[in-house]
């Protein structure tokens, strides 16, 4: 009898502990729609700005830090670029800027920003923008990733030598290294982490979040 | 009692890691994104899935064995805690391996994933110890 009481109890705290936890969760689903209020100056004197997309009249700016290698970062251009591209940087209202922000740890990051930032000196960083994050699961792996973003860089028409010679002399990683930097000096821990004016958000956006956010900066006029 | 509340916390645990890293919840409350960091890493996934899923698995088998241990007499519970015991030794081995390769090779902390190797070490102790009580029960 004694058994059973304990047995009850024991029940019902394990119950308690269920929904305790089961709330939290759930309330945590939520959390990465806050937005922090930030400093917009966004990048020091001399500093490299960053890959950018869209009119300088855009009334919409938004920063993504972005790491190549970051899984959630393929699945936001995989998913959510393409409509970004189409329904808010052509049509004007956003001018969307990448910057650098490969995370340590992650072995092949800095090649991926490398061949970009290379592909960038032919004007074609959002092609290979796009090969890369649109690849990632035939480069991640690899040993030798290089070789993948020299099938890449042939695939949307670059001069392949030139290309190389860039991506061998790795030119660019104290640039990268440095807009990381910077990154980690404005606060910016994890990817993707996006500032749109004045707002940060971190993490995974849809495209109707995203876009509600653009709503409430810059209202559509009638 | 005490190895299927500390289950069922792990249960949660590795439930909100999995749930992040499928892109259900939007922020992991991490501190200074080691998290992030480590759960991004291609350490994150084991044969396709994340590695956090099979925690979400291991946790659940756990806290099923040890409410079934709760239930029939003492002779029928035998095997729950020698299921407990080769578990939760498998979650020590395999965070074990996860530590070290949050220490050695992806530089970063992942402060959930080292709370979920408390909690199965734990739940590893109150194995030992409640399969050593059988042992001795058996032997008086």
């Amino acid at each position: 009898m004694a058994q059973q009481r304990g047995l009850k109890g024991f029940y019902v705290g394990l119950t308690a502990i269920a929904v305790v936890g089961a709330g939290a969760l759930y309330l945590a689903r939520g959390r990465g729609a806050d937005p922090q209020t930030i400093d917009p100056t966004p990048v020091a004197a001399g500093g490299f700005p960053g890959y950018a997309i869209g009119p300088d009249s855009a009334p919409v700016t938004i920063v993504e830090y972005a790491d190549f290698e970051c899984g959630a970062c393929a699945q936001f251009a995989i998913l959510t670029g393409p409509d970004i591209k189409e329904r808010l940087v052509a049509t004007g209202r956003v001018r969307w800027i990448f910057r650098d922000f490969p995370i340590e740890g992650h072995r092949n990051a800095m090649p991926a920003h490398l061949a970009a930032a290379c592909a960038d000196e032919q004007g074609q960083f959002w092609a290979m923008h796009d090969q890369i994050f649109f690849n990632h699961g035939r480069w991640v792996p690899e040993a030798r990733p290089e070789r993948r973003f020299r099938e890449f860089a042939r695939a949307i028409g670059l001069d392949g030598d030139r290309f190389d010679d860039c991506l061998s002399s790795g030119r660019y990683r104290e640039r990268i290294l440095a807009t990381r930097q910077e990154g980690v000096t404005r606060g910016i821990g994890s990817t993707p982490t996006f500032e749109i004016n004045d707002q940060r958000m971190i993490g995974l956006m849809g495209y109707d979040e995203l876009r509600a956010h653009v709503d409430r900066l810059a209202p559509v006029q009638p | 009692m005490v190895g299927a509340a500390l289950a069922l916390a792990g249960l949660l645990v590795s439930l909100y890691l999995w749930l992040w890293k499928i892109g259900a919840l939007g922020v992991l409350a991490c501190g200074d994104g080691g998290c992030e960091t480590v759960q991004l890493s291609e350490y994150a996934m084991l044969f396709g899935l994340p590695v956090a899923f099979y925690g979400v698995v291991g946790y659940a088998a756990m806290l099923a064995v040890c409410l079934t241990g709760l239930h029939g007499r003492p002779t029928e519970r035998a095997w729950p805690t020698a299921a407990l015991l080769a578990l939760s030794g498998g979650g020590v081995a395999f965070s074990a391996y996860l530590t070290y390769l949050e220490a050695a090779v992806i530089h970063a902390w992942c402060r959930w994933c080292i709370v979920s190797a408390v909690i199965v070490t734990l739940v590893f102790g109150t194995a030992v110890v409640g399969f050593r009580r059988k042992a001795w029960k058996r032997g008086a």
